[in-house]
């Protein structure tokens, strides 16, 4: 298969951005990419966004970048995934490069939710699962999040603070990001503390309102040479689904599209597990960053909070997650993130990650989910 | 209130409500014939075994709660009603279901806890106050 590479990457400040559009946020990341890699023009655009009809009420958020960017004229999409809509942008960005249709490409994802209010935050999440008999009921995703959370303390018998302990792993590795929502750390105790946003499940155990945008840019091996800036190359990416709400599903502490996509990513790249040298998980409630490192087959079932207390995720520990700050403290912008993550494999992977940069940076893996796991994306990123 | 004039993604549209009726009032879905997936709403193939003979079934009103939640803050439509129970129910035969718990307080759950379905009114929509009905389940009443 033809080789894929980053060339680029552009990120705006996660944060409630009140004097900035969702389209100036999108031109803002893109047009840091495109000069990082010293580019004006790519053939091909991918956007990935979530919500841009509900609370900007805009489509054609292709037609919009391309204007935007004075790139009238080129191919340009617009990509959706729920939360996963970065990684499956990134898909069809690969596609395109892999078929020869295209050499380099812009995938940019964006997402403002400040246009929206807390409440209304809360309905959008509702969208990610079969709204009719969730989101009707008053059952938004963290309220599925919780009871899966319940579901899965009753069931292993495993501590809160264990669980809870995602949360703190992520605040600190997010201390100084420059790029971070919430570049700072945050106790366990605080985190327990924290009122309940919908019981056992904490406030600072769940992500918050968000916007930003990210940027990469894709490109083919020959195009790469032709190209100044650092390069990582995009060893695979799979993606998956699983129906989209988890209580129908027969295990629903078991997301099965991410176990699928795992498998199948780490089988394109030709590698297993332990050749990972870091994961970029989905820790849009801290649940849920528990079941997706068991569901990915990196820690037992039942056992993911005794791995977050041990040390053993942190930025010094065999296997680092979330380097600078995962959904939690980065944020969570959701068309966007799976672009922060990307973005952020790639500047460990160049070695561009200041006080966070770490020694094992062979091989990277980012997961992204849709919803409570209803899709689920991996790619892995390797050094070039 | 301005987001019934701008936002009414989140509010009810009332075909859209209509059509879910069936459901909502009556826990009435569609079981395949094959393999006795049952689906929430009306489907061509069982999303299970892909079989293609669905027949109309009602859930079973009874059923276990295997887990549960208190939500503090909710969606727009929902936010007068907080704090409100949320339950995870098994019902008798075999489905799980999400819905609301009601005639209770959160100090009574307990997992394993036998409820059954009622109808309460679910939420009061809109400039127009339309009153959307729907499924919630409460503590059950001992069979005789």
């Amino acid at each position: 298969m033809k080789k894929v590479l980053i060339a680029g990457y552009g990120l705006t400040k996660v944060e409630e951005h009140w004097d900035k559009s969702l389209e100036n946020l999108m031109a803002e990341s893109s047009l840091k990419a495109l000069e990082y890699a010293g580019l004006s023009r790519v053939d091909a655009v991918y956007v990935a966004n979530v919500y841009g009809e509900v609370l900007q009420e805009q489509a054609v958020l292709g037609s919009v970048l391309a204007e935007e960017l004075g790139m009238s004229g080129v191919q340009a999409y617009r990509i959706e995934a729920g939360a996963a809509s970065g990684i499956a942008a990134v898909k069809m960005a690969a596609n395109a490069i892999q078929s020869g249709e295209a050499n380099v490409v812009l995938v940019t994802g964006v997402e403002k939710l400040s246009d929206g209010t807390a409440e209304e935050h809360l309905a959008l999440t509702a969208m990610e699962e079969r709204e009719e008999y969730t989101g009707q009921m008053g059952v938004h995703q963290a309220a599925s999040a919780a009871l899966l959370y319940r579901l899965y303390l009753s069931r292993y018998g495993a501590r809160q603070d264990g669980i809870a302990q995602f949360a703190v792993i992520s605040h600190e590795n997010a201390a100084g990001v420059a790029h971070a929502q919430y570049p700072f750390k945050v106790g366990l105790d605080t985190v327990m503390k924290s009122p309940y946003l919908s019981e056992p499940l904490h406030r600072l155990e769940a992500t918050a309102v968000a916007d930003g945008s990210a940027a990469i840019i894709l490109c083919s091996e020959d195009f790469a040479a032709k190209l100044d800036s650092p390069k990582a190359r995009l060893a695979a990416c799979s993606l998956a689904t699983d129906y989209v709400t988890p209580f129908d599903r027969e295990d629903p502490l078991h997301f099965q599209a991410l176990a699928r996509a795992t498998n199948s990513a780490l089988e394109m790249a030709g590698l297993s597990r332990e050749q990972i040298g870091f994961l970029e998980l989905h820790d849009s409630f801290s649940i849920v960053a528990a079941l997706s490192l068991e569901s990915s087959g990196f820690f037992p079932r039942g056992k993911a909070g005794e791995a977050a207390l041990s040390g053993k995720l942190s930025l010094n520990g065999e296997l680092p997650i979330n380097t600078f700050g995962g959904l939690k403290a980065r944020g969570h912008p959701v068309g966007a993130t799976a672009i922060y993550q990307l973005a952020e494999a790639y500047l460990q992977l160049t070695h561009q990650a200041g006080k966070n940069q770490l020694d094992n940076t062979k091989h990277a893996m980012v997961q992204s989910l849709a919803g409570l796991g209803c899709a689920a994306a991996v790619c892995i990123l390797e050094e070039a | 209130m301005r987001r019934h004039d701008t936002m009414m993604e989140f509010g009810i549209r009332i075909p859209r409500y209509w059509r879910g009726k069936p459901f909502r009032y009556r826990l009435e879905g569609f079981r395949c014939e094959e393999c006795g997936e049952f689906h929430f709403s009306p489907r061509l193939v069982c999303r299970k075994c892909g079989g293609k003979r669905l027949r109309r079934d009602k859930l079973s009103e009874r059923g276990r709660l295997i887990s549960y939640t208190v939500v503090k803050s909710a969606s727009p439509s929902f936010e007068a009603y907080t704090p409100y129970i949320v339950g995870l129910i098994r019902t008798e035969d075999g489905t799980t279901i999400v819905g609301q718990l009601t005639d209770c307080d959160p100090e009574e759950l307990h997992e394993g806890m036998e409820v059954e379905a009622t109808i309460r009114r679910l939420q009061t929509d809109g400039e127009n106050k339309l009153i959307a009905y729907g499924y919630k389940f409460r503590p059950a009443i001992p069979r005789p």
